[in-house]
């Protein structure tokens, strides 16, 4: 790590300027992932501008249209274990739970989480080539080892995993993101948020420099009712996700009226398929109906050798997670997910 | 190198070092540090609170756990300076004139440990996870504390000390 000057931002306006200013500036807020970069030497600042201290945008509140607003400088737990969020968006809830540790989570903002990078283990090793890293030097997990890495909208640039679990049902969600920068504030929908990493895998999503994060804007419909998270991975807890899915269901006198379905683990960012989505809509809430969707969400799927599992593997977690979201009380935390 | 008690290392002051204080297990404490030191290096180097374990310092296993303003997190992936002002508890400061913490306790009965290094992180995420009150049998409180590694494989034990004292009802 290299040595660098510390500054506590009194406000968004006082943050926006420390870092659009100086280029070689970056915010810290749980510091989970900043940190952990600027250890590896990933990352070089020479100024670190803390955001924990800005006041507003720390809470969870709830907005005049029945949507929920997520401050961005609130921790994951606290969004997790927040009431409104507990009773109404249970399946967010149950996603944040699903990533790193209770500590971790302690720590880790929402607006982090958004923006934590890849764990790509090219990326982490500076010895070796990586388009995301250094462009223009080359992808060494194309070729490579590349058990974890994307089986859908992947380049030949990049074929990096996007790891967030919060913002797989984030996507399911419809979550709508905002953020400021010098001279104007915007809102992103989710979907929009994240990146393919097409020809610039560098950029993960499409914040530009200088622009803060602050906070991040949940529809009414939390689809408490039929839900599930699930997340597959090498051990039952504190690990990354192989393959995850959200979904959620709005049941309708035993038919889908409308169904949410988004994978985490395969892309570089939450995958969703309106075709998919629109196939259930109408339907009974059957695993012929689900696996029938989840063909098509996986079509076009590419295994790059050792990830060529993830593809059958990816089919199977959205039949079991829909099955699951029929019935949400059977779910259990971690290590043992029911079904 | 000497340390002297308030934590302030005569030497070595880089051009931005700065003295920061917060408390430290009740004591308030002065430490000089350059922003880039982790709180686990400036309680374990600074002022010399060995207690707090270094294992990965990557965020990974959960050695290096201590409780902040009553909260569980990880002191390496935690910079001193973003903890000024705050109150810090560690492994050395929760018995209480010369009387074990009840957690501590708890993990001798049950033999929670062999080589120890992972254990006081155990303890205060133990705390830690006892306090935020979300695990409500077993399986909950494996998961809870899944950020804690023992490379010992002394977990089946952790688990019994923790569950005597959540059975018991807490320890206040
Ligand atoms: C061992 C380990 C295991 C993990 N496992 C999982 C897992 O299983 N699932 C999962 O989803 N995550 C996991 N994580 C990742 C963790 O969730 C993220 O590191 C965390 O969410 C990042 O949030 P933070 O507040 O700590 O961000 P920081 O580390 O403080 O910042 C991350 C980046 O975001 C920028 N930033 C932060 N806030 C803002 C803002 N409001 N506006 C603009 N920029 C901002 C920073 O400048 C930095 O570039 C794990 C992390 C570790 C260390
Ligand atoms: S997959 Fe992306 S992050 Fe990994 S080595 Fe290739 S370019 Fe780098
Ligand atoms: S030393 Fe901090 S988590 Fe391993
Ligand atoms: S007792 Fe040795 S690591 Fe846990």
């Amino acid at each position: 790590m290299n040595n660098f000057n510390y500054t506590r931002a009194k406000n968004i306006e006082d943050a926006v300027l420390s870092v659009s200013q100086n280029s070689d500036a970056g915010f810290v807020a749980g510091g989970t992932n900043m940190i952990d970069l600027l250890k590896y030497n990933l990352i070089h600042v020479t100024l670190l501008v803390d955001v924990n201290h800005i006041t507003g945008h720390q809470a969870v509140t709830e907005n005049a249209d029945g949507g929920v607003r997520l401050g961005a400088f609130a921790t994951n737990a606290e969004t997790a274990y927040h009431p409104l969020i507990e009773a109404r968006y249970p399946l967010l809830s149950r996603a944040i739970l699903a990533g790193a540790s209770a500590q971790i989570r302690n720590m880790a903002t929402n607006g982090g989480n958004l923006l934590q990078r890849t764990r790509c283990y090219y990326f982490y090793d500076p010895h070796t080539p990586c388009n995301k890293r250094k462009p223009g030097s080359g992808c060494s997990a194309v070729g490579g080892y590349n058990r974890i890495m994307s089986i859908l909208g992947t380049s030949e640039d990049c074929i990096a995993v996007f790891p967030s679990d919060m913002c797989v049902a984030l996507a399911t969600l419809d979550a709508v993101v905002t953020m400021q920068g010098v001279d104007r504030t915007r809102s992103l929908p989710f979907a929009e948020f994240h990146r393919l990493p097409g020809n610039t895998p560098e950029r993960d999503n499409n914040l530009q420099p200088g622009e803060i994060i602050t906070s991040i804007d949940l529809p009414a419909n939390g689809f408490e009712k039929n839900y599930s998270y699930l997340k597959l991975r090498d051990r039952s807890s504190y690990a990354f996700a192989l393959v995850s899915v959200a979904t959620g269901l709005d049941l309708k006198e035993g038919l889908i009226n409308e169904a949410r379905i988004a994978l985490g683990g395969v892309a570089h960012k939450p995958w969703r398929v309106k075709g998919a989505e629109d196939f259930l809509a109408g339907k009974p809430p059957t695993p012929g109906n689900f696996a029938t969707a989840a063909e098509i969400i996986i079509a076009g799927a590419i295994g790059y050798g050792h990830n060529n599992f993830k593809i059958e593997l990816a089919k199977r977690a959205i039949v079991r997670n829909c099955l699951m979201a029929l019935n949400p009380e059977s779910q259990r935390p971690g290590a043992h997910p029911s079904l | 190198m000497q340390t002297n008690p308030t934590g302030l290392k005569p030497k070595i002051a880089l051009a931005n070092s700065r003295v920061i204080s917060f408390h430290v297990n009740g004591i308030p404490r002065m430490v000089d540090v350059s922003p880039w030191v982790s709180l686990l290096d400036a309680l374990r180097e600074h002022l010399d609170l060995t207690g707090t374990k270094k294992g990965c310092d990557h965020g990974q296993c959960g050695a290096c756990t201590v409780l902040c303003d009553g909260k569980r997190i990880l002191s390496c992936l935690t910079l001193a300076v973003m903890k000024e002002g705050s109150e810090i508890t560690t492994i050395e400061g929760l018995a209480q004139d010369n009387h074990l913490h009840p957690l501590q306790k708890a993990f001798i009965k049950h033999d929670a440990f062999q080589c120890g290094y992972c254990t006081p992180g155990q303890i205060c995420s133990a705390i830690g996870m006892l306090s935020e009150g979300k695990a409500n049998s077993r399986a909950e409180v494996q998961e809870l504390m899944s950020g804690n590694l023992c490379r010992c494989g002394a977990n089946t034990n952790i688990i019994d000390a923790i569950m005597e004292i959540k059975n018991a009802g807490g320890y206040e």
